[in-house]
């Protein structure tokens, strides 16, 4: 089959890969007809995530048709139209029965569980075409892609339904509404949302519908802002403002109620404390650069509510730990429980509820997923999201 | 016979977790155990009753099914079993164990036999787990670095990281009981990639 590989920095190819088969009974192989690129495969292209191998193949935003079964799936069948989480869950363990299925104690495999059990004290679950620390799955930018407990996460979707309507049940709408979902947010309430990628839209958008009052978007691509404006949010340029002078001004200087990190461990923007995390990233000294979550911290009001759906890898320093304890804020943050919102969400984008097609800019074929990286990395005001589609998205 | 000591002397903490484990704490927790002996634990819960998980290790020809490097595991006996275990380069290392305690539901302990040639022998013991979670389940390895030429092939098995390898074998162990399979990211007989 073709795949998107990843080979290094900057250096991904679409490239003749085996096909995949059934490894496990619960397995399903689904035949991809669109996938996305995530603002998260940027960090992969970056290589500031580490465990890549060469050949690895990327992609955990996809969905497609269900082509075969192994013995022990007794819930999807052949031909189902699927959308399918990026984390793997097994829906068995303590996490999984608690609705934490992004903390799954099973799905990584056990000898590639051991960095990420070292690094952070317990193991990663896995995730689709994500590095080795999430267990070195074959990711979904491919024709045909091995879904492990498919029993599990797979979300079965209206035949009819276009896929751009349905696709990011994968990833960045659950992501975004997860995000709003942890400001628990109370009626009266601004939100403040750093970034306005896919994610920081899908959570501006996700938080009005929670009851925010008031959404206030942040960030420097005219197109971006103009986005989160066309959702109802109000916008600030962190380029032509100081963002937090203007936050404590718009909200009659209490501060916004909570607040949103949006943007991750690859911040933007000059200010002196970015720039010397670059260098310390350039020179391994550091690992992540938290601008964006140093600024979300400083904003937010007294007991406010600090969400962080932005990926962190590593380490950083300078992080306001007198802030935030002072002010009394509370923090939730982890990758998405993607399974545990899929019902929900697919009921509001059939009820109209929640559009998400607005955010895509390109679609480009599979053939071509270099280039979208590359459009995607270099040209972010006018490239909010690559969605490719395989040869079987055209037959559909 | 004395209760077997389990735990630290000044604390609630595991003895395979104690910093630097006194010989004669060893020996009190796997009384088979001579003084250079080296002690290696580790508990995961897993959400299955204790009954089930004593009675599939309690089967010893299952325990290859997730401790990789195990080839086979031969009964021989009520209480004997062959143990055919990989080494590095294609070879194979074999020897005989006898089961040492058998306390249904609750702890298995096994050791290698005197003409075995190596000195190798573990336990686990299952607990039920606070808040109804399902069994806490902890293994416990002592292995002697062997010396003499069969010991060099034995000391890359086993010195190699036995912790790692406990902590992987349980891992697998834990899935199979929870999910009914091992988590793969690829076929188990994949080629390994350029």
């Amino acid at each position: 089959m073709r795949a998107l590989t990843w080979h290094g920095k900057h250096d991904v190819r679409v490239e003749t890969v085996p096909d995949p088969k059934i490894v496990n009974p619960r397995d399903a192989i689904v035949r991809v007809t669109s996938t996305a690129i995530c603002g998260s495969d940027l960090h992969l292209y970056d290589h500031t995530i580490p465990r890549m191998q060469a050949g690895d193949v990327l992609g955990h935003e996809f969905m497609g048709e269900v082509m075969e079964t192994g013995r022990g799936n007794t819930r999807l069948k052949v031909g189902d139209k699927v959308v399918v989480p990026f984390v793997i869950a097994c829906g068995a363990c303590f996490f999984c029965k608690k609705q934490q299925f992004a903390a799954c104690d099973n799905s990584n495999p056990a000898d590639e569980a051991d960095l990420s059990e070292l690094l952070y004290g317990y193991a990663m679950t896995g995730a689709f075409g994500y590095s080795h620390l999430t267990g070195g799955y074959a990711g979904g930018q491919a024709e045909f892609v091995r879904v492990p407990y498919a029993d599990v996460g797979p979300i079965v979707v209206p035949p009819e339904i276009e896929d751009d309507k349905v696709l990011f049940l994968s990833d960045i709408l659950p992501t975004g509404w997860m995000a709003a979902e942890n400001c628990d947010i109370e009626p009266g309430d601004t939100v403040a949302v750093w970034g306005c990628g896919p994610v920081g839209l899908f959570a501006a958008q996700s938080a009005l519908l929670l009851g925010a009052e008031r959404v206030i978007a942040i960030d420097h691509h005219p197109h971006r802002l103009a986005l989160a404006r066309s959702l109802g949010a109000e916008v600030v340029n962190f380029e032509e403002v100081h963002v937090r002078e203007a936050l404590t001004e718009m909200t009659g200087g209490i501060g916004p109620d909570a607040c949103i990190d949006a943007v991750g461990m690859e911040s933007h923007g000059y200010s002196p404390d970015n720039v010397l995390d670059g260098i310390k990233m350039a020179v391994k000294l550091g690992t992540d650069r938290p601008h964006a979550l140093r600024q979300v911290i400083l904003a937010c009001r007294k007991g406010g509510r600090v969400s962080i759906p932005g990926v962190y890898g590593g380490v950083a320093d300078k992080f306001p730990l007198g802030a935030l304890m002072e002010k009394g804020l509370s923090i939730k943050t982890g990758q998405t429980h993607v399974q545990r919102y899929g019902q929900k969400l697919l009921a509001m984008i059939l009820d109209g509820k929640i559009d998400t097609t607005f955010l895509i800019s390109h679609r480009l074929p599979l053939e071509q997923a270099a280039d979208g990286y590359r459009m995607f990395k270099e040209q972010q005001n006018e490239v909010t999201k690559v969605v490719l589609k395989t040869d079987a998205a055209a037959v559909q | 016979m004395a209760e077997r000591r389990t735990h630290t002397q000044a604390g609630d903490a595991p003895l395979a977790q104690a910093r630097d484990p006194d010989a004669r704490a060893v020996a009190e927790a796997a009384p088979e155990t001579v003084p250079d002996d080296s002690v290696v634990g580790r508990t995961v819960t897993i959400d299955r009753p204790r009954q089930e998980l004593y009675a599939f290790w309690r089967d010893f020809e299952n325990l290859p099914r997730f401790m990789e490097n195990i080839e086979r595991i031969d009964v021989l006996g009520p209480d004997r079993t062959h143990w055919v275990v990989k080494a590095p380069a294609g070879t194979r290392v074999e020897w005989d164990s006898v089961l040492t305690e058998d306390s249904p539901n609750e702890r298995i302990a096994w050791s290698t036999t005197e003409n075995s040639g190596i000195r190798h022998s573990g336990s686990i013991a299952f607990r039920d787990a606070h808040g109804g979670r399902g069994t806490e389940v902890t293994a416990t390895i002592v292995y002697t670095p062997p010396g003499g030429a069969i010991g060099k092939a034995i000391a890359k098995l086993f010195q190699r990281e036995p912790k790692i390898q406990t902590r992987r074998d349980l891992r697998r162990f834990k899935q199979l009981m929870e999910t009914g399979e091992i988590a793969r990211a690829e076929p188990p007989d994949a080629a390994p990639r350029a």
